[in-house]
C-alpha cells in the first residue's frame, strides 16, 4: 500500500474514534463532578475589573 | 550609546530604501514597482523618525507611544485599531456601494482601475480584513489585557502588528486596482504580500499568546479561547492556500504549487474557514466579552459557551467543500462538506442562544440601550445567517442556489447583520473607555445607526433573495422544444430593479456608518450632545396632585 493509502486508512479508522473521543471528552470536561463552581467563577471573573484600568 | 543605536535603525532603514528602489526600477511589471515604491517611501519615513529620535524632546513623546509602566494597560494600539476600524469601515462599505451600483449602472465601470473585477476584491477585502481585522486586532489586545489582568506583552511587537497589517492592507487594496491579483478569494494578494502579513500574524500571535502567559488570573476567560483558535488556525489557512512559486523576485505573478481539483479544494477549506475562524470565531469572542460588560451579566451557560467552541472547532473545518457542490470535487467529498455543515447548524444556534440568553432577566435594556439592542440583532443575524448556510449547503437547494444572488444575500446578511453590528457595538463600548470620556457623544445616534443599518440589510436581504431565485429558476427553465428559455443577458435584465434595491440598501447602511464616524469623531473631542434620555417613564406636572373630592351636596331623604 502506498503511503497515501497508509495515512487515508489510519485516518478513517483509529484517527477518527481518537478525535471523536477526544472531541466528546473536551465537549464532557465543564460538566465533570465539582466544576459549577469553577464555572461559575469563570463567567464572573470578567466582572471583577471594574475600573477597566488605564 | 543611544546615538549609535539610532544611526544603526537609520543605516537599517535607509538599506531597505535602497533595495526597495532597486525593486522598483528592475522590476518585470508595474504593480510590483508600485508595490516596492510604497515600501520605499515607508522605509524613507522610518529612516528619517530614526534620525529624529537624536532629539530628546521628541524621543520623550515617541510616536509609538511606548508604555512606560507595567501599572497600565497598554491602550494605545488598541485606539489606533479602533480609529483605523472606523476608516476602513468607511473606504470598504464606499466601495461595495460603488460596485453595487456597477451592478445596476455598468456605465460606472471606470475601465482599467475601477472595473468591477478589481474594485470587488477590494470592497470584500477592505470590508473583512481591514474593517473586520483591525476591530478583531484592537479588541483581542483589549479584551487579553483586562481578562488576564496584564499589560500587553511585547509592546514593540504589539506596534509592530497594528502598522504591519496597516501595510499589509494599502499593499493589498492598491494591488488589486493596479490588477496585482493572484485569484484566490479573500486571498487575492501575491506571494511577496502573503510573506510579509505570515510574519506580520506570527508577530499576533507571539504578542496574544505572551499577554496569555503573563497572565495574574488562572483560569483563561472563553473569549480568549476563541480569540487564540482564531489566530492559530487564520496562520495555518493563510500559509496552506498561499503556498506558491514566484515566476521571479522581482516580479508580481506566482503560480500556486496545487492544481486543478486539489487547488480548488485548498481554496474553499481556506475560504470557507476564513467565514469560519475569522468571521466567526473571532467575532464570538467579541461577544462572549463585549454581551456580558454590556448587559452587566455573566454569559448565560459557561458549560454551553465552551461546547459551543469545540463544535465550531472540530466540525467547522470540514464544511468548505459545500462551496464545490456539482463540480469536478468527488462525490463523497461534497457530501461530506454538506453533512458537516447541516451539522454545524446545532452548535451555531447553541452560540446564539447563549448570547441571547445573557440577557435573561435584564430583557429591558433592548428598548433603553442601544448598544444592547445592536448586539441583540447581531445575534439574531448570526443565528439566521447560520441556519441560511446550511440550508444553501443541501445539495438540493444548492443546485437552485449556486452561482446566484442568494449566495451574496446570505453572506451580506452574516457580514452586515453580524459582524458588521457586533463590531459597532464593540466600538461604541471601547470609546468612551479608551478615551476616557463619560460616555457617547450620542446615545440617540446610536439609535438612528441601528435603524439605519438594520434597515439597510433588510433591503440588502429581501432583494438578494428575490433576485438569486429569479436567476436559479430563469437559468434552468427548458422549454418543450428542451431549450434553454432564458439567455443569460435575460436573467441580466429581469435582476435590474433587484440591483437597485440593492445598492439603495447597502447605501443606507453606509449611511449609518458615517452617522457613527461623526458620533466617535465629537466624542473624542470631548463633546457631548444635548438631547433627551433614550426612555423615560411619562410624567405630566399637571396631572401630579391629588384629587379634590368636591363637597357632597347632603340628599334629602325622601
Amino acid at each position: 500500500m502506498s503511503f497515501y493509502e497508509n495515512l487515508r486508512h489510519f485516518a478513517d479508522s483509529y484517527g477518527l474514534v481518537v478525535i471523536f473521543i477526544l472531541f466528546l471528552t473536551l465537549c464532557a470536561w465543564p460538566f465533570r463532578p465539582g466544576a459549577k463552581r469553577r464555572n461559575r467563577d469563570a463567567a464572573r471573573s470578567i466582572f471583577e475589573d471594574e475600573n477597566n484600568g488605564e | 550609546m543611544q546615538a549609535e543605536a539610532a544611526l544603526g535603525r537609520a543605516g537599517l532603514w535607509f538599506g531597505v530604501l535602497i533595495i526597495s528602489l532597486i525593486l522598483a526600477a528592475t522590476a518585470r511589471d508595474t504593480g510590483f514597482a508600485a508595490h516596492a515604491t510604497i515600501i520605499a517611501v515607508v522605509a524613507f519615513v522610518l529612516m528619517w523618525m530614526s534620525a529624529a529620535r537624536f532629539d530628546p524632546m521628541s524621543r520623550a513623546r515617541s510616536f509609538f507611544r511606548m508604555p512606560e509602566t507595567l501599572s497600565r494597560y497598554d491602550d494605545d494600539p488598541v485606539r489606533w485599531g479602533v480609529l483605523a476600524t472606523m476608516f476602513w469601515a468607511i473606504i470598504g462599505m464606499l466601495a461595495g456601494v460603488f460596485i453595487a451600483l456597477q451592478m445596476a449602472f455598468p456605465q460606472l465601470n471606470i475601465e482599467p482601475y475601477f472595473n468591477f473585477g478589481r474594485v470587488r476584491p477590494l470592497h470584500t477585502s477592505a470590508v473583512v480584513f481591514a474593517f473586520g481585522g483591525n476591530i478583531l486586532i484592537a479588541s483581542s489586545f483589549y479584551v487579553v489585557q483586562r481578562t488576564c489582568r496584564a499589560q500587553l506583552a511585547f509592546p514593540g511587537l504589539a506596534r509592530f502588528v497594528f502598522w504591519g497589517y496597516q501595510l499589509f492592507i494599502v499593499l493589498a487594496a492598491s494591488g488589486y486596482l493596479l490588477g496585482v491579483t493572484q485569484s484566490r478569494e479573500y486571498a487575492e494578494p501575491e506571494w511577496y504580500v502573503d510573506i510579509w502579513l505570515t510574519i506580520v500574524w506570527v508577530a499576533y500571535l507571539i504578542v496574544f499568546v505572551g499577554t496569555l502567559a503573563r497572565r495574574v488570573e488562572p483560569h483563561i476567560y472563553v473569549a480568549n479561547w476563541f480569540y487564540l483558535a482564531f489566530i492559530i488556525t487564520i496562520a495555518m489557512l493563510h500559509i496552506v492556500n498561499n503556498l506558491a512559486v514566484p515566476v521571479a523576485l522581482n516580479g508580481s505573478q506566482s503560480y500556486s504549487a496545487f492544481a486543478g481539483v486539489q487547488d480548488a479544494l485548498t481554496q474553499w477549506w481556506y475560504g470557507h474557514n476564513a467565514v469560519g475562524f475569522f468571521l466567526t470565531a473571532g467575532f464570538l469572542a467579541m461577544m462572549y466579552y463585549f454581551v456580558p460588560k454590556q448587559a452587566e451579566r455573566p454569559v448565560y451557560s459557561y458549560r454551553l459557551s465552551i461546547i459551543h467552541f469545540w463544535s465550531l472547532i472540530f466540525l467547522y473545518i470540514w464544511a468548505g467543500p459545500h462551496h464545490l457542490h456539482y463540480t469536478a470535487l468527488p462525490d463523497w467529498a461534497q457530501t461530506l462538506g454538506m453533512v458537516f455543515s447541516v451539522i454545524l447548524w446545532m452548535p451555531s444556534w447553541g452560540g446564539m442562544i447563549n448570547g441571547l440568553m445573557t440577557l435573561n432577566g435584564a430583557w429591558d435594556k433592548i428598548r433603553t440601550d442601544p448598544i444592547i439592542r445592536m448586539m441583540v440583532m447581531a445575534m439574531a443575524f448570526y443565528g439566521m445567517a447560520t441556519f441560511e448556510g446550511p440550508m444553501l449547503s443541501i445539495k438540493a437547494v444548492n443546485s437552485l442556489s449556486h452561482y446566484t444572488d442568494w449566495t451574496i444575500g446570505h453572506v451580506h446578511s452574516g457580514a452586515l447583520g453580524w459582524n458588521g453590528l457586533i463590531s459597532f457595538a464593540a466600538v461604541y463600548f471601547l470609546v468612551p473607555r479608551l478615551w476616557k470620556r463619560e460616555r457617547m457623544y450620542s446615545l440617540r445616534m446610536i439609535n438612528w445607526h441601528f435603524w439605519l443599518a438594520t434597515l439597510g440589510i433588510v433591503f440588502y436581504a429581501a432583494s438578494m433573495w428575490v433576485a438569486g431565485i429569479t436567476q436559479g429558476l430563469m437559468w434552468r427553465e427548458y422549454g418543450g422544444d428542451g431549450y434553454l428559455v432564458n439567455s443569460f443577458v435575460d436573467t441580466v435584465a429581469a435582476l435590474h430593479p433587484m440591483y437597485v434595491i440593492r445598492a439603495v440598501g447597502g447605501g443606507m447602511y453606509l449611511a449609518g456608518a458615517f452617522v457613527m464616524s461623526y458620533n466617535v469623531w465629537m466624542t473624542l473631542a470631548g463633546r457631548l450632545r444635548d438631547e433627551a434620555p433614550m426612555t423615560d417613564a411619562a410624567y405630566d406636572a399637571e396631572k401630579d396632585r391629588p384629587i379634590v373630592q368636591p363637597a357632597l351636596a347632603s340628599v334629602p331623604a325622601e
